[in-house]
């Protein structure tokens, strides 16, 4: 009996997980590439095609020395054949003669890409209220409302357009919450990192749009190293999204990034993912790999940094936004709805460090697993000595659908302050098939009800979501779960 | 079957996990009749009301079920609900993060929908709701909390009953609404059920014990036995069973 009522709910959860992936096509472009493999010679090829100042390319061969010396970290709980990295292609951008000056400039075949995938770049149609800097493979194509932000002293622009510009800043902050060696991939990505967003606001401001970075990976064998930056300077506040989509390819693609977050005295970052990359098929066959290094430094009094993602893509996350808390007073958060199904892995949680007086942190986490997926929290709340008084509390919930889907927690917590207070939730649920029942013998359809536990499941998060962002998730998880149960 | 028949069971047979649990089971049902079924524990009572609903848990061998004249062995559980199903459950289960509220409307709309009827917004359904809470003595209050979460034993059953009146079903299965009730509790239910009853409708209640039906007063009980019925009598007959046991029937 069991087993024909699972079987039930195993259809519908395939049937409702399996919903084709509408951000699958890929774009067809002509493109200049540094063909694959990875030595010096790459390295010192990407600082030349990117005109570098020297320092950074400096910096890059560092990097790559250091992670010549390295190896793939293997405590995770996931499971993959071995990257070879000499397989990625480390730069891939869409051909383009000059400097671009203005949107008319850009491709329309890449604005059409944006457009289908819900981003309007063109003056008309773009948001009114989120800037956004599009990055497509390995370069930014067009960041909005660039020279209104500017008026607010606020820069919002490509990395490797503020590498020229503003470089002294990035020298200051580049590397400096994320250091080259931190990782494998910090190591990697440090060497080979083509683009990504940099933003500073400056002191007393507000950031007046919402800042957004939209990735692209399009090429199938390109991998994507992008970084970001955000710096905001003392009792200013800013709010940053960040959407990723890749096409549906067989075969695997590498994304490993770095986000550094920098909170100045009373300053107050909040940064939301919605993290949307091509999963694979049901069989587990491609998907993009998602190592990412997040973390964001309060360096003063009362600073803030608020994390919240909803990962729902990818066949492999790996990732940790964490917060350093040295300033006293400040605060860390991390918000996070992880959803796997087929043969997704996710290794995903936080680290909160606090080093400051009164720091504060805190965590909340849901896991949601489908299919044969694993889904696995992984955190660490560290109370150093000199943090008096500092606090942390952890949620960590759990719910499993199906009866072979994987949830796990690793919760590490390390105290040396006595005057420290620290509190610890988990649960493990399930939504069992007499739950299901229950649902269909009120005449709910299976979906429906599925889609109300899920949705009540990740309240908590959603609220914490901007508005635009927080119906797509709740409509990007029902439909990563469409046919998932049933 | 005459016109005014609402449930038909022939020679079903029933199986779990290679166990038959019901075998050639007969009953009929008629429009306004309230028929209550007792028995030992594991005579196959609780199998026998999910098998109604279409758990999928149990396989049906032989036999027909024919719910209003049409055969419904091959029709989803939920849209038996739409027909006019409905169980309370013995063990009704939580579910966390879903107010009773939610799901209450959507219970309602899904019905709606399925007749092609206007589906209610919050507020409208609000209205609908409040007037169904009085039958069973509950406050709005309720609506805010998640469904069966942390209610008391008392709070499903009330909640098991609310949902039947507002899904308005024809046929309504109760099974061990009664059990673990105090008797305020049991006044308030049956006082419900008896609100609803109607001439149009049909109720089967599932119970233990005599006491439930002092307040709702069955046309017939039965008495289940080893996946059969082996005896059906009056309501005297639930009497002799509070003062005998059920040796003497075997």
């Amino acid at each position: 009996m069991i087993n024909k009522s699972n079987k039930i709910l195993n259809k519908a959860i395939t049937k409702l997980v399996n919903k084709t992936y509408q951000y699958g096509f890929s774009t067809n472009i002509e493109k200049d590439i540094i063909k694959k493999g990875l030595n010096e010679q790459t390295v010192h090829l990407i600082s030349q095609k990117k005109q570098e100042p020297p320092f950074l390319l400096e910096f890059r061969l560092k990097a790559y020395k250091k992670w010549k010396q390295m190896l793939e970290p293997e405590w995770a709980y996931l499971k993959f054949p071995q990257i070879n990295y000499q397989e990625i292609i480390y730069y891939s951008a869409p051909k383009s003669q000059k400097k671009l000056k203005s949107l008319n400039e850009v491709d329309p075949e890449l604005l059409q890409t944006f457009e289908k995938l819900g981003i309007s770049l063109t003056e008309q149609k773009r948001l009114a209220n989120v800037a956004i800097d599009a990055v497509f493979d390995s370069v930014s194509i067009v960041t909005t409302f660039k020279d209104e932000l500017k008026q607010y002293g606020v820069i919002f622009s490509s990395i490797s357009e503020s590498i020229d510009d503003y470089s002294e800043l990035i020298k200051k902050y580049l590397g400096s919450i994320v250091p080259i060696g931190d990782n494998y991939f910090s190591a990697l990505n440090s060497a080979v990192f083509t683009d990504g967003s940099f933003c500073y606001i400056p002191q007393n401001t507000i950031c007046p749009l919402d800042l957004s970075t939209y990735f692209r990976i399009n090429d199938k064998n390109s991998g994507q190293f992008e970084r970001t930056l955000i710096i905001a300077e003392k009792n200013s506040q800013v709010n940053y999204l960040e959407g990723c989509t890749a096409p549906q390819y067989d075969t695997n693609q590498l994304h490993a990034a770095i986000v550094e977050l920098i909170a100045l005295e009373k300053a107050s970052i909040r940064y939301s993912t919605v993290q949307n990359w091509y999963s694979g098929n049901k069989f587990g066959k491609g998907g993009v790999y998602n190592f990412v290094t997040k973390r964001g430094l309060c360096s003063g009094i009362q600073a803030k940094i608020s994390w919240t993602q909803v990962e729902t893509g990818s066949a492999i996350t790996w990732k940790y936004p964490s917060c350093i808390l040295i300033g006293e007073n400040s605060q860390g958060e991390f918000y996070s709805v992880a959803l796997t199904n087929n043969y997704q892995q996710a290794d995903t949680g936080t680290k909160m460090i606090h080093i400051g007086k009164n720091s504060r942190s805190r965590v909340i986490s849901k896991g949601i697993s489908a299919g044969k997926s694993k889904n696995t929290y992984r955190g660490l709340v560290h109370i150093n000595s000199k943090a008096f008084n500092s606090r942390n509390y952890s949620q960590c919930d759990s719910l499993l659908i199906g009866n072979i889907s994987n949830a796990n927690t690793f919760p590490f917590i390390y105290v040396q302050n006595s005057t420290a207070k620290i509190e610890h939730e988990a649960s493990t649920s399930k939504i069992g098939e007499e739950q299901i029942f229950y649902f269909l013998q009120r005449g709910i359809s299976l979906e429906k009800g599925i889609e109300l536990m899920i949705s009540g499941f990740c309240r908590e998060i959603f609220t914490k979501l901007p508005l635009e962002f927080a119906a797509e998730a709740d409509k990007l998880l029902t439909l990563k779960l469409e046919g998932s149960v049933g | 079957m005459n016109s005014t028949t609402i449930l038909e069971i022939k020679d079903l047979e029933v199986w779990i996990n290679n166990n038959k649990i019901l075998k050639k089971l007969n009953l009929t049902i008629n429009q306004g009749e309230i028929h209550a079924i007792m028995g030992p524990n594991g005579s196959g009572k609780s199998t026998f009301s999910k098998v109604l609903v279409g758990h999928p848990a149990y396989s049906i061998i032989s036999g027909e079920i024919k719910f209003k004249g049409m055969s419904i062995i091959e029709i989803e559980p939920d849209e038996r609900s739409h027909l006019g199903l409905f169980l309370a459950f013995q063990y009704p289960i939580e579910i966390p993060g879903v107010s009773n509220a939610d799901f209450l409307r959507l219970a309602y709309n899904s019905k709606q929908k399925f007749y092609n009827k206007p589906e209610l917004g919050p507020v409208e359904f609000l209205t609908v709701i409040n007037e169904k809470l009085k039958f069973v003595n509950m406050s709005s209050s309720f609506l805010d909390r998640n469904v069966n979460e942390g209610f008391s034993g008392g709070e499903k059953k009330r909640n098991e009953i609310l949902q039947m009146i507002l899904l308005d079903s024809t046929l309504s299965i109760l099974d061990e609404t009664d059990s673990g009730l105090d008797i305020d509790a049991l006044k308030t239910i049956s006082n419900g059920i008896n609100k609803f009853m109607n001439p149009s409708k049909a109720i089967i209640l599932i119970t233990h014990y005599q006491r439930l039906l002092e307040y709702v007063k069955p046309n017939y009980v039965h008495i289940m036995h080893n996946g059969k019925i082996i005896k059906t009598g009056s309501a005297d007959l639930a009497k002799k069973i509070e003062e005998q046991g059920y040796e003497w029937l075997y």
